[in-house]
């Protein structure tokens, strides 16, 4: 049977977290074809870019008004009247899949499971628990699989090489549960926090959210995202969405640099996946040193502009 | 309005687990347990909605072992009306625990579920939003604000890319973020009057609901550890090993 993958996208533009839940599906498929499903309203660019994805061999794309913000409420029932067709249906563990996925699960009546970041076989996976201080590896008994994925944990599938056909399906009824009433979303010119390759984050040591100035000038110089710990995020120098941690966003890029985070249990599990992490705090104590490639035990205020000019 | 307050005992969010030597799970004998923090987050806004006139009832309910009773003593002393245990000794999966409660909803007829999004020890991020498909009520997640109306009720969820702004229709299940409220302290003569305050005991047999695992735990292991790292004296050391030893730069 065939996997079905839950696209993320927000109508335009198809999310790179969708790339790597297709690499996840191809690992649990056993040569199966993966189908994606693009739900939105006016989204068939999204629909023919997911065509495109290498190793797509079906798009359905189902359109209606009520699904251009895809709220849970309408989209699981979506995913219910799909998931009879499938062995697996996955989405990305971004906080869209978190909301819609585990009430189409509970629908089918499935025990879904959550944030895998590897697969041992069809039924089998690992996720991590506890913050990422012990991983569980469950075998799952449903006869169909609901999964959400730690995208940080599988590789993109390539965006190009595919050539899909996209078929149409009907949308399932408007559920009139919830409506959307508008979003305050961060702009910034710079890389996704979960998709850089290079992130620099602020904690509770930056004093203020002015000061966050400096590490975006440092971000802009290496083309690097701005994350924060939520020490930072509690106190309102900057907005939720760059919260890194075990209940905010998990990055895994090839440099992380923490400046002035102390290294709770909870940041860690957001980004010690990373390549190679750099600690800068001035408590040559601080647990985020346990995890440092490269540590220096400075004053950030110092520090920080100087990295600014060393990096020219 | 009644308002229904799921919550769950975890090990303290301060104690660092450790992986059980046999690989079965983690260690829980004589391990610091407590109110997971969302669940805390969860109690304090019902807290504030009857205090605020809008909720007639707070009730705390939770699914687990005996010993839940102390997380539930907790909720009650900082101010739940009364408290529910679904005793059970089978390690409950979140479906599982959402048709529990889901049962419970109906028999209380609450109007308003409130939950933390996640616990901290499964971190599974599952029961709300099931709880919510199985009543085919309207769901509200990883909120950090609520304004609870007449049939209906405002939220705002933190998202990936900020925040979203949606109005539920009532009945409805929320799931509650960190920046929603700060939970207040239990002082201790609510302590001593939450000794008072009364919790029932069911079972899942009494509520008709089969909470057989359908997930097999294979193994627990501890995760692959971090190669130690070096201090770095100087900024422009930093820079250089970033630049010709990791080649990050």
């Amino acid at each position: 049977m065939s996997v079905l993958v839950v696209s993320e996208h927000d109508n335009a533009e198809l999310k790179p977290a969708t790339l790597h839940t297709v690499t996840a599906a191809q690992q649990m498929a056993g040569g199966a074809e993966i189908h994606v499903l693009v739900a939105g309203h006016g989204c068939q660019a999204v629909a023919e870019a997911a065509a495109q994805v290498s190793g797509v061999a079906k798009v359905l794309l189902a359109d209606a008004a009520y699904y251009e913000h895809r709220q849970a409420e309408d989209v699981a029932p979506l995913i219910v009247e799909l998931a009879r067709n499938y062995s697996h249906v996955l989405a990305a563990a971004t906080t869209s899949g978190k909301n819609i996925m585990p009430r189409a699960a509970a629908l089918l009546d499935v025990q879904q499971v959550s944030d895998i970041s590897g697969v041992e076989a069809a039924d089998t996976f690992v996720r991590p628990i506890y913050a990422g201080n012990a991983m569980m590896t469950v075998k799952s008994s449903d006869p169909i699989k609901l999964i959400t994925v730690r995208i940080t944990s599988f590789d993109p599938a390539p965006a190009e090489g595919g050539s899909a056909p996209v078929e149409t399906i009907s949308a399932t009824a408007e559920s009139d549960l919830s409506k959307y009433l508008g979003a305050q979303l961060t702009e910034s010119e710079r890389p996704e926090l979960t998709g850089a390759k290079i992130v620099i984050s602020g904690g509770r040591g930056m004093q203020s959210g002015e000061n966050f100035a400096m590490l975006e000038r440092i971000a802009d110089k290496l083309g690097a995202a701005v994350g924060a710990s939520r020490a930072a995020v509690d106190a309102g120098f900057v907005p939720n969405d760059y919260q890194v941690g075990q209940t905010g966003k998990v990055v895994a890029p090839e440099l992380y640099i923490a400046v002035g985070i102390s290294g709770a249990i909870q940041h860690l599990a957001g980004m010690k996946d990373s390549k190679v992490i750099v600690a800068i705090n001035k408590d040559e104590d601080a647990p985020i040193f346990q995890v440092a490639d490269y540590g220096l035990v400075a004053d950030l205020f110092q520090a920080v502009p100087e990295l600014e000019q060393e990096l020219g | 309005m009644k308002v229904l307050v799921p919550i769950k005992r975890v090990i303290d969010a301060n104690v660092k687990v450790r992986v059980k030597a046999d690989k079965t799970g983690v260690e829980l004998t004589n391990v610091k347990m407590a109110m997971n923090p969302f669940c805390e987050i969860a109690v304090e806004e019902a807290m504030r909605l009857k205090e605020a006139g809008t909720a007639s009832e707070v009730i705390a309910v939770s699914a687990g072992t005996a010993q839940a009773q102390e997380t539930l003593r907790t909720a009650l002393a900082m101010g739940a009306d009364r408290g529910i245990l679904i005793q059970s000794d089978v390690a409950l999966e979140p479906l599982a625990i959402a048709k529990l409660l889901k049962e419970v909803a109906g028999r209380e007829g609450a109007e308003l579920i409130i939950l933390g999004k996640q616990a901290i020890d499964g971190d599974n991020n599952q029961t709300g939003q099931m709880l919510a498909a199985l009543l085919g009520w309207s769901q509200g997640t990883f909120i950090s604000k609520l304004a609870v109306g007449d049939g209906s009720a405002q939220v705002t969820r933190e998202v990936d890319g900020g925040l979203e702004n949606v109005e539920l229709k009532m009945p409805a299940v929320v799931t509650v973020d960190l920046r929603l409220n700060e939970p207040r302290y239990a002082s201790l003569p609510n302590i001593m009057k939450a000794k008072k305050k009364p919790i029932d005991t069911l079972t899942p047999e009494d509520l008709g609901v089969d909470v057989t695992p359908r997930l097999e735990v294979v193994q627990v292991v501890e995760p692959p550890a971090r190669k130690a790292g070096v201090k770095v004296a100087s900024v422009a050391e930093l820079v250089d090993k970033l630049r010709n030893e990791a080649k990050v730069i």
